[in-house]
Formats: C-alpha cells, sequence, structure tokens
C-alpha cells in the first residue's frame, strides 16, 4: 500500500508535528487535509492549524464538517472565511505545538504565507527532531514550471520562516484533468529539485480517480479542495 | 500545448502582458490583489511599467495619461475601488480613449465583504461613471476565458477608443484552472491622435473631454453613439447551452453560470428539459441570443450573485413575452446546484 512509502521515507515513524509550505495553488491545502484524514485514520490525535492569512479564499477553515466527522481539531485564524480581510492569528501556536498531539500546520502560499510561520520558528525548533517541513510542489503551476524557479521559491520561504525544509511532496496536477501521463512526466522534475537541494522526495501524489499502478513512493489522495459545482 | 495551473488573477496579469499591455497601475483589495502582486513580479521583465498608485483615483487617471500616448494600459480593482475609479472612466470614456479595466467583484454596498458577488452588473453595463457613455463588458466563467476576453478587450477598445471591462469575481480570480495560453496576435491599430510627440511632422494632438460649445459636445456624443450602434450589431456574444429544446432556460453569467449549469444537466437528468444561455458580454447585452436560445421555454430563470440586477435586460429582450423568474444569492453567498435545481422544479420543470 502506497501508505508505507510515507512512513518509511519520514524515518520509520510519523513524525508528531508536520510543516506544510509551497508556492500558492499547487496544492498544499489538500495535501494537508488528506495528512490529517490519514493520521486520524490511524486512531492518532490530530490538530489541524490553519496558518495562512494571506488567501481568504480556499483554505483549510472550509473543512470545518469535514474534520468534525473525523475527530480532527481544527485551528484556524478567528476570521478566517468572514468578511473581516486582516492578516491576524490570534491562537497560541506556542502552547499548541506542546499538547499530545498530531500537528499538521497548513502554511500561507510563497514567502509572504512563510512570514507567519517565522515567527513561530524559534518555539518549534525545540521540537527539530520531531518535525517534518514538506515543501509541496507542482510542476504545472505557472512562475514554478522549472526545477530551478521552484528552488528559488523554497529558500525565499526557507527565509521567511527561518525555518529549513525536511523533505519534498511532488503534488504535481492540472486539476480533473490530470492523467496518469502528467504525474509520471513530473517524477523527473521532483527529483531535480530534491538532488539539488539534497532532499528526500517524500511522495509522489496521484487523486484516487487517475488510473496509477501505485508503485513505491507514490501516495494516493481524495480531492477536497474543488470547486463548488464540483461538489 | 503547454498546460499550466493558474489562477484566474493571475492568468488576467499574464494575458494582459501577452496582450502588450505597457502600464498597469494598480491599488491592492482583495479579492484582486494577486494580479497586482503578478504584475509588480513580471510587468517590468516584461518591459513594461508597473506602478502601485497612492489610491484607486489616482491609479485610473494614470491609466487616461499612459492611454493618451497610445500605449496599452491597464487597472485592476473590486467593487470599492472601482466606484472610486468610475469619475476616470468616464473622463477616459470623454476622451476616446482605449484601455482595460478589471472588476474582480466582491459583496457591497459600501465595504461590503470580500466574498464573491455580481452586484456591480448594474454599474458595469448602465452608469459607471457619469455622462452618456458606455463601456465594453466582458463576463468571463473560467480562467482559460479570462485570457481569451481579455485579448479582445484590448484590441475593441484599441478599435472603438473606448474603455473595455473584464466583469469577473472573487470566485473567478481566486480559483486555479489548466489554462493554455494562445498565441496572441493582438491588433496593431494605428493610433494617429495619440499625445506622443509630433516631432513637428504634423499638428499636436489634443486628449480631452471638455467642450466649450454645448453643440460641439452634442455632436461629439452623438458619434460615439454611431460607434456604440456597430459594437451591438457585431459584438455581443452568448453561449447556448441545451436550449434547442428546453422548456426552461436559465440565464447565468460569469462563475454563477458554472454551478448553473451544473443544476441544468441535474435537471436533464431528472427528465426536465432544462438549458442555458450563458452572457459572455454584458454591454452590448447578447439581446438576440436570448430570444434565439428561448424559442421553445416556457420560463425563464435569471440566476445572479445579486438581488436581481440582469433581470431587466432579460425581460427587454424577450419584450416581456415570457415570464422571467429570478433567483439570487448576495453578500457573498455563492447559490449552490441543488438550489438552482430545486428553483427549476418550483418553476415546474416537473411537469
Amino acid at each position: 500500500m502506497a501508505r508505507s512509502s510515507f512512513k518509511k521515507k519520514s524515518g520509520g515513524s510519523v513524525k508528531r508535528i508536520t510543516v506544510v509550505t509551497g508556492h500558492y495553488g499547487v496544492g498544499k491545502t489538500n495535501v494537508s487535509v488528506n495528512l490529517a484524514i490519514k493520521l486520524a485514520g490511524s486512531s492518532k490525535k490530530v490538530t489541524v492549524v490553519d496558518l495562512d492569512i494571506v488567501n481568504p479564499y480556499f483554505r483549510t477553515a472550509d473543512f470545518d464538517d469535514l474534520f468534525e466527522s473525523r475527530n480532527i481539531e481544527l485551528i484556524k485564524p478567528m476570521y478566517a472565511n468572514s468578511n473581516l480581510d486582516i492578516p491576524a492569528i490570534n491562537f497560541d501556536l506556542e502552547r499548541i505545538i506542546r499538547e499530545d498531539r498530531y500537528i499538521v500546520i497548513d502554511v500561507g502560499g510563497d514567502d509572504a504565507g512563510a512570514i507567519a510561520l517565522g515567527r513561530y520558528a524559534e518555539a518549534l525548533s525545540e521540537y527539530q527532531s520531531d518535525l517534518e517541513m514538506y515543501y509541496v510542489i507542482n510542476c504545472f503551476r505557472y512562475l514554478t514550471r522549472t526545477a530551478d524557479e521552484a528552488l528559488a521559491l523554497m529558500y525565499e520561504i526557507e527565509n521567511a520562516s527561518r525555518m529549513k525544509h525536511t523533505g519534498i511532496i511532488n503534488n504535481s496536477n492540472l486539476g480533473n484533468e490530470t492523467t496518469a501521463y502528467d504525474i509520471k512526466a513530473s517524477i523527473s522534475f521532483a527529483k531535480e529539485i530534491a538532488e539539488k537541494a539534497s532532499l528526500p522526495i517524500i511522495f509522489h501524489t496521484y487523486s484516487k480517480n487517475i488510473d496509477m499502478d501505485n508503485g513505491e513512493g507514490f501516495e494516493e489522495m481524495d480531492i477536497f479542495v474543488k470547486p463548488l459545482w464540483e461538489v | 500545448m503547454e498546460r499550466n495551473l493558474m489562477k484566474g488573477n493571475e492568468a488576467l496579469a499574464e494575458a494582459a502582458i501577452r496582450a502588450g499591455c505597457k502600464c498597469f497601475f494598480g491599488y491592492p483589495i482583495t479579492p484582486q490583489t494577486e494580479l497586482s502582486a503578478y504584475m509588480a513580479k513580471r510587468m517590468e521583465k516584461a518591459g513594461g511599467v508597473f506602478l502601485q498608485a497612492e489610491s484607486e483615483i489616482a491609479a485610473i487617471n494614470m491609466v487616461l495619461g499612459a492611454a493618451a500616448t497610445g500605449v496599452r494600459a491597464m487597472t485592476s480593482s473590486s467593487s470599492p475601488g472601482i466606484s472610486l475609479k468610475s469619475e476616470g472612466i468616464s473622463y477616459i470614456a470623454g476622451s476616446d480613449l482605449p484601455c482595460v479595466i478589471i472588476n474582480v467583484q466582491r459583496g457591497g454596498p459600501g465595504l461590503g465583504g470580500i466574498q464573491p458577488s455580481q452586484a456591480d452588473y448594474w454599474q458595469a453595463t448602465k452608469a459607471l461613471g457619469h455622462g452618456d457613455f458606455h463601456l465594453l463588458v466582458y463576463a468571463p466563467a473560467s480562467v482559460q476565458e479570462m485570457i481569451n476576453m481579455l485579448t479582445k478587450a484590448f484590441d475593441l477598445a484599441d478599435e472603438y477608443r473606448m474603455p473595455a471591462m473584464i466583469l469577473a469575481d472573487g470566485l473567478l480570480g481566486q480559483m486555479m484552472e489548466p489554462v493554455t495560453f494562445p498565441e496572441i496576435k493582438a491588433n496593431v491599430v494605428e493610433k494617429p491622435w495619440a499625445t506622443n510627440g509630433h516631432q513637428f511632422k504634423r499638428k499636436h494632438n489634443i486628449v480631452n473631454s471638455l467642450y466649450l460649445q454645448p453643440d460641439g459636445l452634442q455632436k461629439t456624443v452623438q458619434d460615439r453613439f454611431v460607434r456604440y450602434e456597430d459594437i451591438k450589431k457585431k459584438h455581443s456574444e452568448a453561449e447556448l447551452y441545451k436550449t434547442e429544446d428546453a422548456d426552461i432556460v436559465v440565464v447565468a453569467y460569469g462563475a454563477t453560470a458554472r454551478v448553473a449549469k451544473s443544476a441544468v444537466n441535474k435537471a436533464r437528468e431528472a427528465g426536465i428539459k432544462a438549458g442555458l444561455i450563458r452572457p459572455m458580454t454584458l454591454w452590448p447585452f447578447p439581446e438576440k441570443q436570448i430570444v434565439e436560445g428561448t424559442k421553445a421555454a416556457s420560463d425563464v430563470l435569471v440566476v445572479e450573485m445579486s438581488m436581481g440586477q440582469m433581470v431587466d435586460d432579460v425581460k427587454l429582450s424577450l419584450e416581456c413575452s415570457k415570464p422571467v423568474h429570478f433567483f439570487g444569492r448576495t453578500g457573498g453567498v455563492i447559490p449552490k446546484p441543488t438550489e438552482i435545481f430545486d428553483e427549476i422544479i418550483k418553476i415546474g420543470g416537473a411537469k
């Protein structure tokens, strides 16, 4: 089963804190929701932190009901999904990460979004050995189509967040147009980034409805983030 | 052709650059800010000018200045910001200058909200600024269409020397879809009126919207309206979907049309003959297409993210010959496919 690759690559067992970053629109939120649901499925106590203070649309805070049904705690900015468009965080991440729970932190897009993460860099550094920070990539996203563009942004995110990535998640997709061919074509892109950054590829994602012979290194994803007319 | 995954706001910006836009003047506002941010990153590399103005009013007047020199110029904003720009847009229309204005609509009135809305339909099609004038209004329903319409907006703005608007909404601006950039062949229109230096080879040009004599102003406005008639004849656009045999025709534009299409498909599955007309230009309004698409229909249902601003245009197109119903959500609430389906049933689609 593909899930085994997730465990193996991240060192035998899943670490307690997972931070998810990337260029906005690569699918960070969908990856975060999937990670959280998988953790909850293996009877872990899970908290999802929506740390996106950049984008008021399409964010983990959209999934209140889903999380509730899976017994996942959602921590979100007080004004998420409201009409108040201010970049404010009113929860105490420093306290939350001390709790005996698995935590998935969905960071806002680009270096702009990662600034909020930088606020907690010091607190998070205490848990370095129990923390993964994944850079999500998508070779079909404009402005990060080449490995060098994606790498440049990765380093900008590291500068803004004052944290270092520990792995790459290849989430290359073209929305509901994605084919198995597209995903296979993205592997060399992911490998080039991983090699240049000296980071492991945690997995390549593919959506459930794609016919993939899911070998080693692939992870099946449900598509949660989608337009209203496809719901 | 290369497929890219792009956000609506980014696609509008990239399409403008590819259509030869050389000057972008903006001011940030949710939910269109990515457009300005993209321009800030890319415009200079593309050999153009990006400038974040001190206000929306400044930005639109910079557009006026740049357009007067004959270059392709653009500004973008969201609803409250467009209201601020309305004076400048009237001056641009009164000066016969081409430009493109993007409105990624949010809820109103006033400061309203930041979620998607279509409540600026009246403003865009009837009253964006004082005086007798129109602007071209395009209503894209997908990220790809945003790209295609932006090129067209620049071309027609140049051809008819008038402002053109892309009337989008927060949902389209924020959502991500695969797109392809076509080989853009921007129409190169000669602009002998441009104030770009006469070099002692011609009389100097004047760009102005002030007329000292009423009959001079009257003639200018009347000439403009002759051009408007030509546009009405040639450039109205709409998509007709399953309308040939439709008993009930839904009329919706923009993101709402995507939701309505799902509802129409659901109705068809349930054995109800439903169809959809999607206006792609809001001015000129696709009157002929509305008549054509409702030939078989007994009822028409307009669906909007507003309190029903397009309803009158549909009624006028049909000369009130058929009942025109309305279903809408407003304030940033997006209608659901099931809600529109229920509305189709209520009107009598179950018969």
